[in-house]
Formats: structure tokens, sequence, C-alpha cells
């Protein structure tokens, strides 16, 4: 193909000049150019390659349905794959190239794929590639095949979302799209109308085009004109979900050059509107033909476009071959504007007089009842061979060979039905105009213009151009982007797969990034065929968003980096800092999870720090403990109906420890309960777990329990805690100025008390995880960071350590305390971990309880929280099986380690873990079995340090 | 993304609300028989059509509500607060 520019005509700026490069070469274009307009001026008939057998391809289209001209934009971090030239506005110093050609697609080296072409037809690899497995050979696949290239660094670029709300959004600014406007806008109604193109006006082209771009421009005006309507360009309708929801992706800097972009790149649109008008116009079909692809075929509408818009000719001796009248337009307008048309083929049988005599004036030969053969040429059309066609469509005859260096074709008109599909609405086909029009829609949302099927048209279907029985052929494309013939729609036919949706899958027929905009139905009509099916009966596949593919920086906004999941600190998270904190997170939180002095190693710090912790004090950061305050006269009713063991019985000033499980009976969540009066308690939960337990209380409460007198109120971040444990915790404490007693017999083990400290208010619990004597100090959040320095400083004389995670949970595995979501699973049920007692102990409901009660949860194997010993003297690993002590892998699990620790107090391993029958099975040697290692343990007593608790309650 | 009349608080986007599941569903006591209990833990009506179900305000005002929605064609037919009457609702 040798395009070039006319010198005058078309809405550009053909005084100004803009440098871009497409493949490493410079090139130049204008202002208002797309890089598909700019390539064919500058007569580049390659521009890429396709995606299985690497033909060559050139520009089909003149808009987001090109399937061949698919680009890399730009380099590095800003990259953006697979784009369609046709839908790029051309700027100084944009670069491109194509995306699947190497080393470029002139010469593309993967062309041999084209060479064994027969042999590789739809699903040949899923039948090839099977043995060992598919994944094997993927990666060098899908490397031939591949498409763009994403960025490799993160993108520099910000994106913006927004939300609306209108009474009306239109959407397609063609002419149907601005009179819907223009009608509501004048009624007053709050009208946004959005266009995907960086021009109002839509498809306008043929003999016309300055009419009706004068039209466009007087509508565009009275518009602008009304406050109640906004106007929006470069703003694509991309999906249309329920109720009215319709996201639009508007591109705010993509087509300034790089230097002169500000602000955010894209910005995403959600749009809630009472009523849509959909305006979005038809999008024409190409013909069905041998050597359909070959660079210089193209749809006559874009040709026409491309010479109104951008004032290119596609060719210096074009042939249009159609089957219907509204395509001749594009032929005409060419042969006005002084380009050579050597033919039109018109597979209608007779063609309108006026057409007939508007061709004849402008000199050029029509042939009716007659189409394309065959496209002629190896790498670009040179010619075509005509052929006549029967009464049933079908070739016949040898017909002749027309030279040219351009052929443009035109098989239908489909209105653009995505989103009324995607909306939920259904299609019909229209016999008069071939093509499947919007019926019935749920939602409220109409369809106008062209896009209704409201289209003057006169049309022959002609869905392929063959003899009468030929096989059909290999060489006729239906699917440009995927590379889909007319034969492997047979072969799908062959094999049985002939619904549309198994057609769609077994040869990927509108999978490509364009969605089938110019195949689907192409591909659909030929299989209807093979199966004596008109395409009505044959049916069509429901759109889905997005209309065009979009980028993921426009749908994940803000929401990316820090801003993806907000980590939470604790309120001394600057002193933990200090203090050489190593930070890990740990659900929302990010949490010290041990201080390595300088060069220590982290188990040498968690030995050291549970040491300190067993000798003298130290000092944890408890602040994420989830607190719920319950308050009201049914406060302890309402306890009493979640928890397990009994709350009503609780006395003010003490604090039980409580087991929570879900309706199933499945352990949900534990913690320390205190009573702070008759009607007032405060809950504690597991870290991280507080808003679930909060969620849990009121659904209860507002949905079953309804006549319980009772608010809950998550507190877990008003209040910073800080955890003193160890032999000298008292010591340290009273030292602080309080006028709480701290004394023994004043503040026994499981008391709660409230009073001040160091002039603040505070709530003192005596809790502990670790086994030792062990003081909750809470104070309000602002507090906390004072409070920990405090207790550093009263501490010092006694050597106090700060500790973090790891060592609390060397500590509390010593002593077999249970944590709920390490030690049990979403299996585990109270009986499962020793609160069979109060199950069945406790005289009226609770959550959970009947499903502990069936008789799968009475089993005498199932699995049971016990210790494990390690008999040789290695740490057992977590997730390890139990087997009997002489079976190796693959043997039947007994159940699995969850919780291993060096002890530094024991001087040797300690492990907890989940084992069948396991509490009547104390002393009984096992095998931990992990990847491939057998570890000779004992079953034992979850605790192994202090087992009556002097440490603690002392 | 469904536009949900929150009895409350007026008519939000989906995004600011929980789905809680199937609504009216009588809790059995602690007496009833696996069956039951199975049947309340697990049978759920599904239907292909009108469907009361229970939604939460979780980003909003908190509070749980009932919906009548269609699972055809996700028409809300009404909302109203836990402890309302259930309105006449189309077949």
């Amino acid at each position: 193909m040798s395009g070039y520019r006319l010198n005058t005509g078309g809405l550009i700026d053909h005084s100004q000049r803009v440098r871009f490069s497409w493949g490493g070469q410079p090139f130049e274009g204008h202002p208002g150019d797309t890089l598909a307009s700019a390539l064919l001026a500058n007569g580049v008939d390659i521009v890429g390659r396709s995606f299985k057998y690497h033909r060559p391809r050139g520009i089909l289209g003149a808009g987001l349905e090109e399937p061949n001209a698919i680009v890399q934009l730009g380099d590095g971090a800003t990259t953006i794959p697979n784009r369609k030239a046709t839908e790029v506005e051309l700027f100084d110093g944009l670069s491109a190239s194509a995306v699947n050609a190497w080393p470029s697609p002139e010469l593309d080296l993967m062309a041999v794929n084209g060479l064994v072409k027969r042999f590789i037809p739809a699903a040949f690899y899923y039948k090839t590639f099977t043995w060992p497995h598919w994944r094997w050979f993927e990666p060098a696949i899908r490397r031939a095949a591949g498409l763009g290239r994403a960025p490799e660094v993160a993108d520099p670029d910000r994106y913006d979302q927004r939300h609306a709300h209108v009474d009306l959004l239109v959407v397609g600014g063609g002419l149907a799209g601005l009179a819907a406007a223009l009608a509501a806008g004048k009624a007053g109604r709050q009208v946004l109308l959005v266009e995907g193109d960086a021009l109002m006006g839509g498809a306008i082209f043929g003999p016309d085009a300055v009419a009706l771009r004068a039209e466009v421009q007087r509508l565009a005006a009275e518009l602008n004109a009304l406050p109640n309507v906004t106007c929006k360009t470069r703003t694509l309708a991309v999906g249309y979900h329920d109720h009215n929801l319709v996201s639009l992706v508007e591109r705010l800097t993509d087509h300034l050059p790089e230097h002169a972009r500000r602000g955010p790149r894209q910005r995403l649109w959600k749009v809630r509107a009472q009523d849509v008008v959909l305006a979005t116009g038809v999008i024409e079909r190409p013909l069905v033909f041998d050597g359909n692809d070959l660079p210089g075929v193209m749809l006559a509408s874009a040709a026409g476009l491309t010479l109104e818009r951008h004032a290119v000719a596609p060719g210096r001796r074009v042939v249009l071959a159609t089957n219907n009248d509204r395509a001749w337009s594009a032929a005409l307008a060419l042969a006005e504007a002084g380009v050579a048309v050597a033919a039109i083929l018109d597979a209608r049988t007779a063609a309108e007089p006026a057409l007939l005599a508007a061709a004849r004036a402008a000199g050029i030969a029509v042939e009716t009842g007659t189409s394309v053969a065959a496209a002629l040429g190896r790498r670009a059309v040179t010619g075509v061979r005509t052929t006549r066609l029967d009464a049933g469509g079908h070739a016949i005859g040898e017909g002749r060979r027309i030279a040219c260096d351009c052929l443009l074709v035109s098989g239908g008109w489909n209105p653009a039905v995505h989103l009324h599909s995607q909306a939920g609405g259904s299609l019909g086909w229209d016999d008069g105009l071939q093509a499947f029009v919007p019926t019935h829609q749920p939602q409220p949302c109409r369809s106008v213009g062209a896009a209704a099927g409201d289209l003057d048209l006169s049309i022959r279907p002609l869905w392929q151009v063959a003899r009468e029985g030929a096989a059909p052929s290999p060489s006729a494309w239906v699917d440009f982007q995927n590379d889909v013939t007319a034969a492997d729609v047979a072969l799908a036919h062959r094999e049985a797969f002939r619904s549309v949706e198994h057609l769609k899958r077994y040869t990927t027929l509108g999978m490509a990034s364009d969605q089938g905009k110019t195949s689907n139905v192409n591909g659909l009509a030929i299989m209807g065929s093979l199966q004596g099916k008109a395409p009505a009966e044959v049916g069509t596949t429901r759109f889905r968003p997005p209309y065009d593919p979009s980028t993921m920086g426009a749908y994940a906004g803000h929401r990316r980096g820090d801003l993806l999941k907000p980590i939470r600190r604790l309120p001394a998270h600057a002193i933990h800092a200090a203090l050489g904190a190593m930070f890990e997170d740990y659900g929302p939180w990010r949490r010290p999870a041990f201080y390595p002095r300088p060069g220590e190693r982290e188990a040498a710090a968690v030995a050291r720090e549970a040491r300190a912790v067993r000798q003298s004090a130290g000092l944890f950061d408890a602040s994420p403990l989830g607190k719920i305050e319950v308050k009201g006269p049914d406060a302890a009713t309402l306890l009493d109906r979640i928890y397990v063991g009994t709350m009503f019985t609780l006395k003010p000033g003490r604090c039980r420890y409580g087991l929570m499980l879900n309706e199933h009976g499945i352990v949900f969540d534990d913690g320390v309960v205190a009573r702070i009066a008759e009607d007032h308690f405060l809950v504690g939960t597991t870290s991280g777990h507080a808003s679930a337990v909060q969620a849990l209380f009121q659904e209860w409460l507002q949905c079953e329990w309804t006549d319980l007198a009772v608010a809950t109120e998550e507190v877990t971040q008003g209040w910073a805690v800080m955890n003193v444990a160890g032999p000298n915790a008292r010591t340290i404490l009273q030292s602080l100025e309080t006028d709480i007693d701290l004394s023994a017999d004043a503040f026994p083990h499981l008391a709660h008390r409230e009073g001040r400290i160091e002039g603040v208010p505070c709530r003192i619990q005596r809790v502990s995880f670790s086994g030792e004597l062990s003081f909750e100090v809470a104070v309000p959040t602002r507090y906390g960071p004072a409070l920990h320095a405090r207790l550093m400083a009263a501490g010092a004389p006694f050597g106090i350590t700060p500790f973090g995670i790891e060592a609390l949970m060397v500590l509390r595995t010593e002593k077999g305390f249970l944590h709920v979501g390490s030690d049990t699973d979403g299996m585990t049920l109270p009986q499962d971990i020793g609160f069979g007692g109060p199950v069945t102990a406790k005289k009226t409901d609770f959550v959970g309880r009947r499903s502990c009660l069936r008789l799968d949860g009475q089993r005498a194997d199932r699995r049971q929280f016990v210790g494990l010993e390690s008999l040789d003297g290695r740490l057992l690993p977590v997730g390890g099986h139990v087997l009997k002590p002489d079976e190796a892998a693959p043997a039947r699990s007994q159940g699995w380690v969850t919780s291993s620790v060096h002890s530094p107090a024991l001087g040797r391993p300690h492990a907890l873990g989940m084992i069948e029958a396991g509490r009547a099975r104390m002393g009984e040697e096992v095998q931990v079995w992990d990847l491939g290692t057998g570890y000779r343990a004992r079953i034992v007593d979850p605790c192994a340090f202090d087992p009556y608790g002097v440490r603690m309650n002392g | 993304m469904l536009k949900i009349d929150c009895p409350y608080c007026g008519a939000r986007a989906e995004t600011e609300f929980r789905c809680g599941g199937e609504s009216l569903i009588q809790r059995p006591l602690l007496d009833c028989s696996d069956a039951e209990w199975a049947a309340y833990l697990h049978t759920r009506k599904n239907p292909k059509g009108l469907h009361v179900e229970r939604w939460h305000h979780a980003h909003g005002c908190g509070m749980w509500f009932n919906a009548a929605r269609s699972t055809v064609t996700h028409r809300i037919h009404a909302t109203w607060a836990m402890r309302d009457p259930v309105p006449e609702l189309p077949e």
C-alpha cells in the first residue's frame, strides 16, 4: 500500500509538524493525526505481525475495532502495551513499535510459523503439547505468540477516580448522541455526554461530510451554552454495571508530549445515572475471502474517516468490494479527492441509480453481482481477482484481475451493542440490516441512532466468498487479531464445538483485545452456514467489560503502594524504632518482632528477651489487643450468650478468660473479659480481630436478640497498653505514681482496676500470656509513648528488657497457652482444646453450642491439643505431620505440629500440636514427618514450664 | 454495582455494604434435632427470583436491615429495618 497525504482538507493542521518514531525510525505527521493516519500518510504498510502465524498486517480500521495495528507505546516505566494505532493521538516525541514482531514488522523472523500454518490450526497447541505437561511448553509458545510487554518498573503516573450522579448519561458524541443530550438538556435535566474520541461527531465521512460536520458544531455549541450539560471528549464508557452504573475512563494527558503532562494521567469515573442513552454507532465488518488479511486491505469506513479527518489517501489505486450501499460513499469521497478508484465490486445484483450516476460521473467502473475472490500480493495488495456470484451467493467463474494497491472492503454494519449487552440487554437479528440489534433492556437505558439499528441500508448477506461446496479456506481470515480463519471455524464445526460459546473458546474467535469487534458476526454466520442455520439461530455471546482495554492504573487509582493497605503503627512506634526493633506486620499491625542488639541474630535476641522476662522483667507493647466496651442492663446476658464460659457470675473488678465460637461451633476468638461494673464489661479480643468480634456482637444484637438493652463499641485504638511481665513487674510498676494498690493481696491475678498512673487515667489488668507475674497497663493512646518511657526508666535498675512478639510466642508456648489461629483451625471445636467441660456444664445456650453437641463433635479420635517433646533435641517443624514411630511418608497423618520453639527456660525445644485422641496418649512416642525427614517426639502435656502457675499467681 | 436503599441513610453504593445472606431464618432451640440444626446452618432457599436477605451498612451507619432482591434482575423491591414488619412483596 502506498498511502499518502493530500495537500488540503481534513481536520489536521497542515502547517505544523509533529515528530514521532516508529520502530526506531523517525517520521513526521501533523497535529490532529492519529498514529495510524500518520503511518498511512508516510506510506508505512506493514504495521505488525499476526499473533500466531506472524503474517504481515496493515491497518484495517480507524477506531477501536482495529485488530492489526497493535502497538507498544513509549518505553520504560510509562510504556503501554497493546494500544491500537488508530486510537493513539499523535504528539511530538511519541515513540511506538509493533508488539509482535522481531526484529521488525518488515523482517519478522518468527514468520516461519506461517510456513507451517496448515499444521497449527485451532487448538493445535492444546492437542500437541500435552506430554508431559502443557506448562513445560507454555513459556516458549507464549514468547512467540505474545502481545505487548508490561512495564517492568512501577508506574510513576497518578490515576484519579471520581463518582458522578446525573439524570442522563449519553454515551457517544455523534449526531444521535448530541441530539439526545440537547433534548434532555433543554428539558432541564442534568446531562453528561461522553465521547471516547478526541472530537465530537463520530463516524462522519463521504460526500455529506462538510454539512454533517457543520451540524455537529452547531449542536455542540448549543450544548456548551447549557449550564446543566457537561460534555467530555477522550472519555470512553468501558463498563455498564448493575443499577445503571457506568464506568468511564477519561484520558487526561495521554495525548500530550511527556514534558507537557501535568496532573493525573487518567481518571476513572463511576457514573450513576437515572437514565442512559447509548449512541455508540456502528462498526463495519470486513468480507471473508482468500488473502483478506494482506496489508492494503482496509474497511471502507476506515478509508473514509482517514480521508475526512486526516487528509490521508490509503493508496493510489483503490478497489471497493462491498455488499451494501453505505460503503460507496467512502469510494466516492476518495474519487472526489483525486484518488484513482479502479472499480466498485458490489455483491448486490443492482445498485441504486443515484450511486451509479455518481460513480459514472467520477469515472469509476461498477460491477454488480460481483465480489472479490482473492486479494493478490505477497507482502501487500497488488491486485484483486474478482468473481461473479450466483443466486445463492457462491462464487462462480474465474473473474478478472484488477491491479490496485488498496482494497476497501465492507461486509455490513454491526450496531455497537456492547454496552447494551453488558447492561443485561438482549439482542435480536435484523434481517434488513443483517446484524444484531438491541431488543429488550432491563435497565433504564435505551439505544438510539445507528446503535439502535436506525440505519438506512441496502445489503446482500455475504459471509464468505467461496465456491459452492468448497472447504472453508485456511487463507480467508475471520478474526485477524487471533489469527482465526474460515477453516478454523470449519474445524470447530467438524469437532462438534458448534455452539457459539464453544466456537469462541475452541478457536479463540473474538477473544483478542478487540473482543471480536470485526469478527464475531462473520464467525458465527459462517458457523451457521455450515449447519444450515441462519445467524439469528446461532446467536451471539454476551459482551463483558471493558469495551476497550483499560490501564490497570485507572482501576487502582490511589489504592497502590502504601495506600493499598494502610499499615497501623503503634502509638509508641518511634520508641520501638529507637530501641532497635525489627518490625513485622501481624494482621493490620506493624509491631516489634524482636529487638536485636548490634550484631545479634534473631534467635539470640528472642532467647535473651524471653530469659529476661523469666528472670526479672520485660516490657511488651500490647496496644493492638482488641478492646470492646459492652454496656447496658443486658450486658451480662449478651456475653453469656456469646461465650463458652459463664460471664453472668463474674464480679465487678475481676477478669475471666473467655472462648468464643461461631455458630458452627468452631473456635473463633479468645480473650479476657473484665467486669467494670454490674452493667459494664470490657471485652478483650485477639489482636487484629476486634472489628470482627464487634461485628459479631452487632449482628446478633440487631438481627436476633433485638430485645437486649446493650450497646457495644470497639475502643481498641483509644488505649495504649503496656505489659510489664516478670518476677520484678510489681516492684517496677509500684515505683510509678499511682492511686491503685498493686500489692498481691489487693490486686490478685485476674483482677481489673481503674485509677490514675503518673497523673493520667489508667486501667490495669493482672493477666498473663507469658506465665509470669504480669500487668497490662492501659492509658489513653496519646500517653502510650510516655508510659513506655517511664516504665523503661523505672525498670532500668532491674534490667527491664523490651520484648517482641517472637519472645512472647516462646513464653506462651512453654506454658502451653493456646493461640487462636495458630493452634486452632477451621475444624477446631472447644472440646478439642480442653473446653469440653464448660460446653456441657453450662445451663444456657450460647453461640455454637448446639454444633458442638453433634455426633461428630463427640468422636473419640478427634484431634486434640497436646504438647510435643523433641526426643533428639531438634526443633520440631511447624506443619510437620504426626506418624507412627516406624512409619515413613506416604502414611496416614494423625495430626500436625502447630507451634514450636526453642525454650531458653527449659534448655530444649518444646512444641504444641493437634493430634488424634492426643489427650489419651500422653507419653506415647510418635514421629513428626516433614519434607522427607523424620523427627522423634513424645506426646506430653501442653504446659512444660511452671505447671501449677506459681509464678503467675504469686 | 448495586444501589441499595439503607432504611437509615438512603441510597448508597453497594461497596458500603456487606451482604449477610438469607434473612428471616428462625434459630432453633438447643434441644432441636441434628437435622433441624443442620438445616438452620446450611440449607438456604437460593431462589431464582425474589430473595429476602440481610445487609449490613458496614461502611455507613453500621445497621443491619432486610432487602428483597431479585436474583435474576438484581432489582431491589424493598428494604426495611430489622424491627419493621415484612412489607408486601411481589410473587
